[in-house]
């Protein structure tokens, strides 16, 4: 599938920042997030992300202006909830930022976190399974795909959080730990992920898709219905060299999972330079994150290509 | 509304004899020229006379060479287009409930007015059957021409799909495939039609009919001519043959 930026933007962004989203209002919950000035960042820096994120998403749509309508298949559709249970998050979430900018002090804020924290993992939930659910990718329709969107926003939004905490000197040991763990648990679901696809050949072939070729025969394109590639060819052929694409996981394996593992163990056992630890951390996971998701889209084929010269599909 | 109707009052579709198609894209051009006319804006093209030429076109045309496993060779030729499924994804997915399968007759259609662009139908098709159109923001996909079966003001014999009218081998049939007793039910009952990847359970409406097994044999090679015996009359004719030829 082609890897379109836009897309690539919008998941990663919006991922980290429900995940940031998530975790404060969980701390919140839980009467360990500092107040002040860092509540009210933290929970500005979670929803700018978002909004960056959605309105990236829009941009790859023909008709923006006509985005309301996309709220109405809730019934049938992963991507309308997407956009139902993203809308629903911002009345929460905004309020809670609302009142933390101006100092209230209310005992509805607890409720409001709740709500966000709901509302954040459910649209992480729905945009992995706008993936999830499509059978004509196989390296999508699977049960880790969802899984791994969840883990992925978690680990990228609580490192952002302990950026937070350092940066706002008010760096705490739980969170060095709630980062650790959900790193090493997002990790664990990436390379059970790719384990997972590279097992699975396909199981759909030329033969089943032209209903040609007959028991034990073959069928081969000849002539193609079109001297260049078309829609279909460009969005869904896309291909990435299967050198390329392993180099490609190591790397954002490297810099997604082992250094910020590696950051964050020192940062925990060795508070001192907490802050430009947990920086690099988020930066490398940052760039790891995004090589995650090119890949993601760059791996995953598609069945139609099997009426394109694919074998397998 | 983005989910499926229960059950359709009847299943519109196409059957495709892949015996007869020579593969002259005779379909293809027609549809084209009737769909970029009529029913929603045009069918837009990019850079068709250069050197990177694409455009949305909602029917094409493969060939592929189909091989026996006795070692029997011979080019099929392919038309592609919507199958208009019975219970297929590409409607469901659809956030905005611009796609969707009509009730009464099964067609699976794209409403332009409500479609945002975002895409995710064609990625739902296994078919590849739906093309975007970067000009006009909106998905566009066969639409059984819709604008043609039931329309009176054009004459009778062509309230059929533009494909179906085009095709000079008549390798291309319309009609009711949930009726049993339909001509198009009834050809695809006598030559075991098929569903293009059935495995993959979205139930397509239109059949394709198998090239004939017959017609796949290899063609027939012309006999040696018998080795001279040197009989008498043969070699009077070969003093005739050089006679003659001096
Ligand atoms: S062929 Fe593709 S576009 Fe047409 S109904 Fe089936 S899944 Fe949908
Ligand atoms: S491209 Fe249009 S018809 Fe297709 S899913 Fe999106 S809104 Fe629906």
């Amino acid at each position: 599938m082609h890897p379109a930026y836009s897309v690539i933007v919008f998941t990663t962004s919006s991922g980290a920042g429900y995940g940031l989203l998530f975790w404060l209002s969980l701390a919140h919950l839980a009467g360990r997030l500092p107040g002040g000035a860092m509540a009210f960042v933290a929970i500005a820096l979670a929803l700018a992300l978002i909004t960056v994120g959605l309105l990236s998403s829009t941009m790859h749509l023909g008709h923006p202006e006509r985005a309301i309508g996309a709220f109405s298949q809730w019934r049938s559709s992963w991507l309308s909830r997407e956009g139902v249970a993203a809308v629903a998050t911002y009345a929460p979430a905004g309020l809670l930022a609302l009142i933390w900018l101006i100092g209230a002090d209310t005992g509805v804020t607890k409720l409001l976190a709740l709500l966000s924290a709901i509302g954040a993992v459910a649209t992480v939930y729905c945009t992995g399974m706008i993936y999830g659910s499509l059978r004509t990718i196989r390296q999508w329709n699977k049960g880790l795909t969802p899984v791994v969107y969840l883990a992925l926003s978690g680990a990228t939004g609580a490192l952002l959080l302990a950026v937070l905490m350092s940066l706002f000197g008010a760096s705490a040991q739980w969170i060095g730990v709630i980062t650790l763990v959900s790193l090493v648990i997002a990790g664990v679901a990436k390379l059970a992920y790719w384990r997972q696809i590279d097992a699975d050949p396909g199981q759909y072939t030329t033969a089943m898709a032209t209903g040609l070729g007959g028991q034990g025969g073959s069928v081969r394109p000849l002539d193609p219905p079109h001297t260049k590639p078309n829609f279909v060819m460009r969005e869904m052929g896309y291909q990435v060299a299967r050198k390329h694409a392993s180099r490609l996981r190591r790397l954002s394996a490297i810099a997604l999972f082992a250094v910020p593992i590696v950051a964050v163990l020192i940062a925990v056992f060795a508070p001192g330079g907490a802050a430009v630890l947990y920086l690099i951390a988020a930066l490398a996971a940052g760039w790891g994150v995004a090589t995650e998701r090119w890949l993601f889209f760059a791996e995953a084929e598609h069945v139609s290509q099997l009426y394109y010269g694919a074998t397998r599909a | 509304m983005t989910c499926l109707p229960e059950k359709t009052d009847k299943k519109l579709g196409l059957v495709i004899d892949l015996d007869i198609c020579v593969g002259c894209h005779a379909c293809a051009t027609s549809c084209k020229e009737w769909n970029t006319s009529g029913y929603s804006a045009p069918l837009s093209d990019h850079d068709p006379y250069g050197a990177d030429p694409s455009g949305a076109w909602l029917n094409r045309i493969h060939s592929f060479e189909a091989t026996t496993a006795e070692g029997v060779s011979k080019t099929v030729h392919f038309p592609r287009s919507c199958l208009h499924c019975e219970e297929p994804d590409c409607v469901t997915v659809c956030p905005t409930g611009a796609s969707y399968k009509r009730e009464e007759d099964g067609i699976v259609l794209v409403n332009p007015d409500t479609c945002i662009g975002c895409k995710l139908c064609s990625w739902a098709c296994p078919y590849g059957a739906r093309e975007y159109d970067y000009d006009d923001g909106v998905m566009k996909k066969c639409t059984l021409c819709v604008d043609r079966i039931y329309n009176e003001n054009i004459p009778e014999e062509d309230r059929v799909p533009a494909c179906v009218r085009a095709c000079p081998t008549g390798a291309r049939a319309f009609g009711d495939l949930g009726d049993p007793d339909s001509d198009v039910s009834k050809s695809v009952a006598e030559r075991d039609g098929f569903n293009l990847l059935d495995e993959f359970g979205y139930k397509p409406v239109n059949k394709y009919l198998p090239p004939r097994i017959n017609s796949v044999q290899a063609a027939p090679v012309a006999e040696e001519p018998a080795a001279p015996d040197g009989s008498r009359l043969e070699k009077l004719f070969a003093w005739a043959d050089k006679a003659l030829s001096r």
